[in-house]
């Protein structure tokens, strides 16, 4: 800043003094902003940051994005934003973007895993790529290719990632950041529905009369959702109620009627409480018509430990008399030894009881199951019997400095708001339920108590998960860049899925892997154990963001393996990588993002990318080329004894021939049918540097100046991945429309979309389905996945009774409180829960390199109770160790402020690399989704 | 080889005291904090110093005990032990200024003392005054707000800035202006301590028997009115304008001239 | 007795000249000293005394500003001091000389419990009893250093964004800024949530002002006196019983007013006779 800080309050102060007595400062740049701006083009595009979807338009002149504003037509923001929004002109011109590869070499220009970077072409990078891909192919097969994929990626991008990644290489061991963010929610909707992501929309907020929030600090993450929130309150303060029920006091708190502040995992308590009081106290409140139409009751196991790392493993075989195990220490084990086997505690003895457990049992653990079986609904509510307010409150209640009568009054409110007749109410959550060792289990809860009573998947009324990330619904999950899904819900291990994706992708049959196991955290694990060799991050930071990071990054810098990532600046991830790769940043390419109410946002490239960056898209497609049928096409043997057959005959039958590339296949062959014409709308006055390449003249992969594809790359991937969802609920308009609206909520049918999914009234598919099936119900669930089920009680099925079929229903499971795998003791005593600020995304490489974001919030800080604070002698502002079984961090001690955790609890965000938070955080995911618990491990705080 | 004992001496304590008022701020060391308007010494003893505390006790206001005692310890220091020692030995602006006149005489510039019209060795005793009116007057310590020495001293611990501007001023001055021209003739700071330290105990003393008269010590010695003595008589150095920096003692070759405690009934 | 009267009349001179120069040096350093009082602007240490009386009893010692750089809660991860809030003046800053202050933008006041930088200060320029709260104990939240103010017009906030940058850094956070929710009519569906500084609450520590992300930040520390107004103290609020409190002190002898239109005695003004 230039300016003297005398200047600066001079005239501050006159400006201050002027506004207050209602004078308005003459604004002599008025006529010159206005010729500034004539020269300015504003076109639409969605907001860079969360699962919002914030309509945005961006002004560029002479190449450059010079300005932002909100969308005023677009009906999430209705033109406002937040301060993240609000920087979105701002977040591709940090002085230290990338601009061109850049590889670790020795001194005679070879690649070595012990140089220094130095810059190459895009030519010598895919050159590398290509000779250490197929050399992770010939060691490991398809096993050992892996991709560290993104709900960052536009629809394009992962979509031609997921092509080359499952078709070209046969791999399924591409799965994105959203793992992290949303794993639990999708398995969830899955268990629940049969089919992914929510019923209702951010319209219910307007119309709702109760907004509970469930781990989730709307205020700070969502916060142009909680302004409407807030207006909602505001329209009517008396009958409108706000609850926030969190592990700590934090933004969104403040404008609660009742805040509840629980102890870590035993939101599964809370709302199995709430389900104990309605079919205990108030029967009545059951809308059994709903219920018997539409409802089946279901139960699973509870033994599916904690999506650690099991015995057995490579890299913790072997175990050690000192309780160490391969590379890992004595201290670690002692948590990841309850993955096999765990006692059963005080704590959750009760809740467990009904599936056959008393305390000190020992539970062996198995592996991680979706499996469920039907149950009666007296089944249900002898698993509902443990749940009284009594032993609820006392082991939920959260602040050790709060009265169990204040406590019970709470959860005694708060039950009552869910049941008031003729009440509507909508139960939010983001990240406090989805990171969850159990959060498939809290997010199934979730709807249990809306079904009971009706209120889910109507307007006003349903339990709705915020996503985290801008795409994680529009690309990560319905585009499918997970290990074990393809486009539009079909899944891998499903043959007629495979069948279906491998017509579509121009495959011979039998191309597609069927084994999708490697999530983020196994491809982790599986680098560490040396099968895969290659991996590429895409648009995440996949080394800053995943828990136990100083096995992965360990593992990628002391192994044999070959690791890359492509992004806008240099990060963590870049740092331990092998090859790094400029990435064209969010406008410089065109793109589509979803958002978390099923809306699809469409924008254009609005400027050329800065240096020599190129889009991911590209950087697939320069990829694919390196790969010939015979490369990739030939027999495997999968790690588990499955066979992948050679298909290279049948290809050949297809018409193509050995040296038949990848990208002719996976892109070309079809995409040519998408033409350029740069007179049409939308491809008019826009660039377009994949399709007719740009005047920086960028030597692409075979070292020649890059011309352009000569299709229309992203109208062909788009249009592609949308033929599979049309005419399956998963609608989306022709690629042209998005570009003229403001996103449509898919399923998009007639030219309509859907506001109220499931709802027969506003859903066409479960208008459809409810005809057909000559039901007269008001829903119809119809998604298709697992309604065919055994049936049994608590403790198991029992095959004898066959299986029940269950169209158009969704579930009510039966599921406990559980104790997480590490909860404080004696050793270490203080409950570490992460999340994010308002003012960072993520890792911070894109917020922390705004000035103005970076001055607000330049370091991540340790909030702790002051109580807690003075007991262990540290002031605030000193800097203390946060220190777990795994690693430790110094941070700064906070004790006043915007988070304000209860004694034995201490919050630190994780955007700060310097603050590296999760070298201490706990790789324990949820068995069933496999998302990680970044919400709570133990630690000890020391004064540094 | 001339002896340089006790500019050595001094160069030493002079850095010696910076670098530890330095080191109080850059690594909190908690030997002597502060600066000298007022420090601490182990962390514990105060000590301030006496003109600014006058200047501030004359704009009307009572100060902290601290500043009070601290004073109060500098006064009783210099009064009975040191005499006007804290300009030679302690005060950073010192080397500016002696520096001034090595260069000053090696330049050749240095022709006999001029007698300026309005600039007399007695001017700093109007200037000290002069301060504490005008302290009284605005209402702040006025020296204080000007002094070169505190704002070197800050300097030296806080950085600079655009106060380096007056020490440089005080250089030039001293070199192609007025011989001697701040600390002989401007500083009040200095005309305090000529005041308080005028009966102290440590000395200067001559030895007419061995003097040879080679006014090697009248050369170089800032205060040359006080050695009125050389080559007539021996007895101490008693006027308060010596700084006790014995610049004398090191340049006399005959042995004439040295340090000792003063007589109390024979000198006074 | 010539050269007597010439010696006397020359005396006479030379000090008629010193006395003038000395006048002359004195106003000119009154002046020079008066200007560098006159930076109003600046942001003292907590407990500073009112700006008069700080920069008379401030002996510019510094002890204030170590004590701040070399606070415990000062360093770095590596161990290092970090640049620390309070600031000695030098000259080109246009501060008095050796004083010290701090600039929000640069370093706010962290509000550390103990106040390190008040508790070392030998003279009381920064006074430890302001400090004090009902318990006789040292209380940061007592400090007055100045107070926030918020430029409506430039804070994004006001424009319907959602920010509240300011109230997350406040320390004292929903009492010295506290959101004041309204409806947002031009969206129909959305809410304003605005900054609103208490200045009863504000310690004016600035760290909403380093934590604001307009470019020039829309919220900003200024010396209470300048960001202050005083209502009279001759009216009372009459649904709020603690009022009088401020308004009580009111002094008898300035009961009565005086203006221009009171300015003559009452024969005076009725002798004048009307114009007509």
């Amino acid at each position: 800043m230039s300016l003297n800080r005398r200047d600066f309050l001079k005239s501050s102060a006159a400006v201050a003094a002027a506004s207050a007595v209602g004078i308005s400062v003459p604004q002599e740049a008025q006529a010159k902003a206005k010729e500034a701006e004539s020269d300015w083009r504003w076109d639409k595009a969605a907001c860079r940051f969360c699962g919002t979807g914030c309509g945005i338009m961006l002004a560029t002149k002479e190449g450059r994005i010079v300005a932002v504003k909100g969308d005023p037509a677009a009906p999430v923001n209705r033109g406002l934003n937040c301060i993240k929004g609000y920087f979105n002109a701002k977040i591709m011109y940090g002085a230290d973007r990338l601009k061109t590869p850049l590889l670790r070499m020795n001194d005679k220009g070879e690649f070595d895993k012990h140089g220094k970077f130095k810059p190459v072409s895009w030519q010598r990078a895919f050159d590398e790529m290509e000779k250490h891909a197929k050399k992770a192919l010939k060691e490991s097969g398809p096993e050992g290719v892996a991709v560290f994929a993104s709900g960052q990626y536009t629809v394009m991008e992962g979509y031609a990632a997921q092509k080359m990644m499952k078709g070209g290489f046969r791999s399924n061991a591409i799965d994105p950041n959203a793992r992290h963010c949303m794993a639990s929610a999708v398995v969830g909707f899955y268990q629940t529905f049969g089919i992914d992501e929510p019923s209702g929309c951010y319209d219910d907020i307007e119309i709702t009369d109760t907004i509970v929030t469930w781990g989730s600090n709307m205020a700070e993450m969502h916060p142009i959702l909680w302004s409407r929130v807030t207006d909602r309150k505001l329209s009517n303060p008396d009958k409108v109620k706000v609850v926030n029920i969190q592990t700590y006091t934090h933004r969104t708190c403040d404008l609660g009627d009742f805040n509840i502040i629980f102890s870590p995992s035993t939101d599964l308590a809370i709302w199995n409480y709430i389900a104990h009081e309605i079919v205990y106290n108030h029967p009545e409140a059951i809308d059994w018509d709903f219920v018997k139409e539409n409802i089946v009751f279901t139960a699973g196991p509870v033994n599916i430990g904690y999506g650690m790392r099991r015995a057995g493993e490579k890299s913790i075989t072997p175990v050690n008399a000192d309780g160490s195990a391969g590379k890992y220490t004595a201290l670690e084990m002692q948590t990841i030894n309850k993955e096999m086997s765990k006692k059963v505690s005080a704590k959750e003895a009760p809740a467990l009881k009904p599936y056959g457990y008393k305390e000190g049992d020992t539970m062996k653990n198995t592996a991680g199951t979706l499996k469920h079986w039907k149950i009666s609904f007296e089944e249900y509510k002898k698993s509902l019997e443990p749940f009284t307010l009594d032993y609820v409150a006392k082991i939920a209640k959260g602040d050790p400095n709060e009265s169990i009568d204040s406590f019970k009054k709470k959860l005694k409110m708060l039950a009552d708001l869910y049941i008031e007749k003729d009440r509507k109410v909508v139960s939010f959550w983001t990240m406090g339920m989805n990171q969850h060792t159990r959060g498939t289990w809290v997010n199934t809860l979730s709807y249990n108590v809306h079904f009971l009573l009706n209120k889910q998947a109507l307007p006003g009324n349903g339990a709705f998960s915020l996503t985290g990330q801008p795409s994680a619904c529009g690309t990560a999950r319905e585009v499918g860049t997970f290990c074990h899904r393809l486009p539009a819900d079909m899944m891998v291990k499903n043959p007629k899925h495979r069948a279906k994706a491998e017509k579509v992708w121009g495959l011979p049959a039998g191309t597609l892997n069927p084994v999708g196991n490697q999530h983020i955290m196994k491809i982790h694990r599986d680098i560490e154990d040396g099968v895969v060799k290659f991996a590429w991050v895409n648009v995440c930071n996949a080394y800053q963001d995943s828990a136990s990071a100083k096995h992965w990054i360990k593992a990628a810098r002391e192994m044999d393996n070959f690791i890359v990532t492509s992004d806008g600046y240099p990060g963590i991830s870049a740092m331990v990588s092998d090859l790094v790769l400029p990435s064209a940043m969010i406008y410089e390419k065109w793109g589509a993002y979803g958002n978390a109410e099923r809306r699809t946002q469409h924008w254009r490239q609005q400027v050329l990318p800065v240096g020599d960056a190129m889009s991911d898209t590209w950087q697939w497609m320069e990829f694919s080329k390196r790969f010939t049928v015979k490369d990739l096409w030939g027999e495997y043997t999968l790690r588990n004894g499955k066979k992948l057959p050679n298909v290279i005959a049948d290809a050949k039958k297809m018409g193509y021939k050995e040296d038949t590339t990848m990208f002719e296949i996976l892109y070309a062959n079809k995409g040519k049918e998408y033409k350029i014409d740069l007179d049409k709308f939308p491809q008019k006055g826009f660039d377009n540097s994949e399709c007719i390449g740009d005047s920086r003249n960028v030597k692409g992969g075979d070292g020649k100046v890059f011309k352009g594809y000569g299709f229309m790359v992203h109208e062909y991937l788009f249009e592609e991945y949308a033929s599979f969802g049309r005419g399956h609920g998963h609608d989306l308009a022709p690629f042209e429309v998005y570009h003229k609206v403001r996103g449509l909520k898919w399923p998009v049918v007639d030219g309509k979309e859907t506001q109220w999914r499931f709802n027969v009234k506003y859903d066409p598919y479960a208008a459809k389905a409810a005809k057909a099936a000559g039901s007269k119900s008001t829903h119809a669930f119809y998604g298709p996945l697992a309604k065919n089920i055994l049936q049994g009680t608590l403790t198991g099925p029992d095959k004898k009774l066959g299986k029940f079929a269950l169209p158009n229903k969704a579930k009510i499971f039966a599921r406990p409180y559980m104790d997480p795998p590490e909860m404080p003791d004696e050793n270490y005593d203080t409950w570490l829960c992460t999340g994010r600020v308002l003012e960072h995304w993520h890792s911070g490489t894109m917020t922390m390199r705004v000035p103005e974001l970076f001055r607000a919030v330049p370091e991540a800080l340790c909030y702790m109770n002051p109580k807690d604070a003075k007991a262990k002698g540290v002031k605030r502002g000193e800097l203390v160790w946060v220190e777990s079984r795994r690693g430790k961090v110094k941070a700064r001690v906070e004790t006043r402020g915007r988070n304000r955790p209860p004694q034995g609890l201490v919050f630190v965000p994780w955007f700060d690399e310097k603050v590296f938070i999760n070298k201490v955080c706990l790789d324990a995911t949820c068995p069933m989704s496999k998302q990680t618990d970044y919400k709570k491990c133990a630690v000890k705080i020391t004064k540094a | 080889m001339k002896n340089l004992k006790y500019l050595l001496l001094r160069r030493a304590t002079q850095i010696g005291l910076m670098f530890l008022y330095f080191a109080a701020n850059a690594y909190g060391w908690h030997i002597l904090e502060g600066t000298f308007g007022s420090s601490k010494l182990f962390g514990l003893i105060p000590l301030a110093d006496p003109y600014t505390t006058l200047q501030a006790l004359s704009a009307g206001f009572l100060l902290g005990a601290d500043v009070l005692v601290g004073a109060l310890l500098i006064v009783l220091f210099y009064m009975i032990v040191g005499g006007r020692a804290f300009c030679s030995w302690v005060c950073p602006i010192n080397m500016v200024t002696d520096l001034a006149n090595w260069l000053r005489r090696k330049l050749k510039l240095d022709k006999e003392e001029v007698n300026y019209r309005f600039l007399k060795r007695r001017t700093r005793y109007w200037i000290m005054v002069l301060g504490l009116i005008v302290s009284a007057i605005v209402g702040i310590a006025a020296f204080e707000a000007i002094s070169p020495i505190t704002i070197m001293q800050r300097g030296i611990i806080f950085g600079f800035g655009a106060g380096i501007s007056i020490v440089i001023a005080i250089f030039l001055f001293d070199l192609f202006g007025v011989k001697n021209g701040w600390c002989g003739h401007l500083c009040p700071l200095g005309a305090a301590y000529s005041i308080i330290g005028q009966k102290s105990i440590i000395r200067v003393k001559h030895n007419h028997e061995a003097c040879t008269n080679c006014m090697e010590c009248k050369i170089v010695c800032p205060e040359n009115q006080v050695l009125h003595m050389i080559n007539k008589e021996s007895i101490s150095v008693t006027d308060g304008e010596c700084t006790n920096c014995g610049r004398c003692i090191d340049v006399c070759n005959d042995d004439a001239l040295g340090f000792s405690i003063r007589n109390l009934n024979k000198d006074s | 007795m010539k050269s007597s009267n010439n010696n006397r009349r020359k005396f006479m001179a030379t000090t008629l000249q010193s006395v003038g120069l000395t006048a002359l040096g004195g106003l000119l350093w009154s002046g020079y000293c008066d200007e560098a009082k006159a930076s109003p602007l600046v942001l003292r240490p907590p407990g500073a005394l009112p700006e008069e009386q700080f920069l008379d009893v401030c002996i510019k010692c510094g002890l204030c500003a170590e004590a701040c750089v070399n606070r415990e809660s000062n360093k770095n991860k590596d161990g290092t001091q970090r640049e620390g809030t309070l600031k000695m003046a030098k000259g080109g800053d246009h501060k008095l000389i050796g004083t010290p202050y701090f600039i929000p933008t640069e370093v706010p006041c962290y509000m550390c419990d103990d106040i390190p930088c008040a508790v070392v200060c030998p003279s009381e320029a920064l006074d430890i009893k302001s400090l004090l709260n009902e318990k006789k104990e040292l209380d940061i939240n007592k400090a007055k250093m100045g107070l926030a103010v918020v430029h409506k017009e430039s804070c994004v906030a006001y424009w319907g964004l959602q920010c509240d940058a300011c109230y997350r850094a406040c320390p004292l956070l929903d009492e010295a800024i506290t959101l004041d929710y309204q409806k947002n009519e031009r969206t129909g569906k959305h809410a304003f949530l605005l900054p609103v500084v208490h200045s009863d609450v504000c310690t004016g520590c600035g760290l909403c002002e380093k934590a604001c992300i307009t470019e020039k930040p829309a919220i900003f520390v200024l010396p209470r006196e300048y960001a202050m107004g005083r209502a009279g103290d001759h009216y009372v609020k009459g649904w709020d019983k603690k009022d009088q409190q401020r308004a009580g002190n009111r002094k008898l002898d300035e009961i009565e007013t005086h203006d221009e239109r009171s300015q003559q005695a009452p024969s005076d003004y009725l002798n004048r006779e009307i114009e007509y």
